[in-house]
């Protein structure tokens, strides 16, 4: 058994939060890089704003967009860790500093009365068991804008793979525009309502644009890319070729009489960060 | 790459006349920060009859809520939120005299109607909040300042890069480019 702490953990989430809202990781900036050589006129222009957004934020250490989130983390934790604290407490700790520190918008607030927390907290937390003793936390600051595009929808089985696919191309059809893009795509196909939206979030956390293991799901996640692209809804939704920088899928069993399907809309910055302890 | 057009805000009646949908413009002048909280308490306000904080004849509202200020700045991080939130309440605006407003995304028909002849919508680059804020020569609270990032501020911006998405002819950035989302009559766009 190896014993974590609360200092520790509140420590790293709260380093976390600054660092993810400054810094976009370096394979977004490359697509985004790719996608504007490709581009012309309207759409090149605002790829080239969104460039020089980043760099700007990430030279000065400050958020590159004011949306600095709901902080999402995923905790994996090793069954040979022993927590000296409550985990949840440690990483709303971390957010409260990390938000307060580092100048963040504090964005979260009671749902029907609109009143804020004021201190971003609280954290939505997903935990995980694994085998060994470390603590893995990944945190990614999930803005609105596109989060309120995402969409859910409970399939019939006679639905079928077409069916998902086309549930995936509407989702950007009619929510893309709104969510910054070029947008991710995030997709849980399976599991139970609650599984397979979480299945979804997942899959943000996966390096951009690295194919799924399943040659099924990635010969999806290319055509279904490719056809998102073909919207001609662009960069900020103001036409061009990119639209979606990535689809991720993941897959898992389900019931006889279901065929859940959940898409996770992700804007163009796809901020996370990561550390083991 | 075609130069982006230069245009002060407030608009005058000669740019709100020239600017078309998908034109490329450099925003500089005085516009208000305003997004659901504050376009909620305008709107109540006007229903009371009771005077508003701010005057709309001419207004441009940023749909926008910032970062707060970290020491030495002017404000924080200060890009575009998604207009169609507005869309309810922006008719109302513009019929007291709005005539340009800043955000992302599409509008509602009911926007694009209420916008012909007398206002003007620019889409600013979403995601771009640090690039924008560096864009801010001075911010102050003007209304509302326990709304708190939603409070109103009247900002001084230069040169801040947008495009006309929905021009006072009808003409709609979004809809040139995406015709498979004319049908959509949900509302969400």
């Amino acid at each position: 058994m190896r014993d974590i702490g609360f200092d520790e953990i509140a420590g790293a989430v709260a380093q976390m939060c600054t660092a993810a809202c400054c810094s976009l990781p370096q394979d977004v900036l490359d697509a985004l890089q790719r996608a504007q050589s490709a581009e012309e006129g309207r759409a090149a222009w605002m790829l080239e704003l969104l460039l020089k957004n980043a760099r700007m934020a990430a030279d000065a250490r400050r958020p590159c967009c004011q949306d600095t989130g709901m902080a999402v983390v995923l905790a994996d934790l090793g069954r040979d860790v022993h927590l000296t604290c409550d985990l949840y407490e440690a990483v709303n700790e971390g957010v409260r500093r990390g938000y307060g520190e580092g100048w963040l918008r504090k964005s979260v607030l009671t749902p029907l009365t609109r009143e804020n927390t004021k201190d971003n907290t609280p954290a939505v937390v997903h935990l995980r068991l694994t085998a060994g003793d470390r603590l893995r936390l990944t945190l990614m600051p999930k803005g609105f804008g596109s989060e309120n595009r995402s969409r859910l929808a409970m399939l019939n089985p006679s639905d079928g793979q077409a069916g998902v696919e086309a549930f995936i191309l509407e989702t950007a059809r009619l929510g893309a525009a709104s969510a910054c893009p070029p947008v991710v795509l995030g997709v849980g196909v399976g599991g139970t309502f609650e599984g397979c939206a979480l299945l979804a979030k997942r899959q943000l956390a996966r390096p951009l644009g690295q194919p799924s293991d399943d040659p099924l799901l990635a010969d999806m996640e290319r055509r279904l890319l490719e056809e998102i692209n073909a919207l001609g809804i662009g960069p900020g939704g103001l036409g061009g070729k990119t639209t979606a920088l990535a689809v991720h899928i993941a897959q898992t069993p389900t019931h006889i009489a279901g065929l859940p399907v959940a898409v996770n809309v992700q804007c163009h910055a796809m901020r996370h960060q990561e550390v083991v302890l | 790459m075609t130069e982006a057009r230069q245009i002060t805000l407030p608009l005058t009646e000669a740019a709100l006349q020239s600017l078309r949908a998908g034109d490329m413009v450099e925003l500089s002048g005085v516009l208000y920060t305003a997004r659901d909280a504050a376009h909620a308490r305008l709107c109540r306000l006007l229903d009371e009859g009771r005077p508003l904080p701010i005057d709309l004849k001419g207004v441009c509202l940023y749909y926008a809520g910032p970062c707060p200020a970290a020491p030495g700045e002017v404000l924080g991080s200060c890009g575009p939120t998604t207009s169609s939130r507005m869309d309810a309440y922006t008719p109302r605006l513009v019929d007291e005299g709005q005539t340009a407003m800043i955000g992302k995304g599409k509008r509602s028909p009911a926007v694009t109607e209420a916008l012909r002849g007398r206002a003007v919508y620019f889409a600013a680059p979403g995601g771009a909040g640090y690039l924008i804020a560096q864009c801010i020569r001075s911010s102050e609270v003007a209304a509302f300042p326990e709304l708190g990032t939603e409070a109103i501020r009247r900002l001084t911006v230069e040169r801040l890069p947008a495009v006309v998405a929905v021009d006072a002819f009808g003409g709609d950035v979004y809809r040139q480019k995406d015709p498979a989302c004319q049908r959509s009559p949900d509302g969400l766009l």
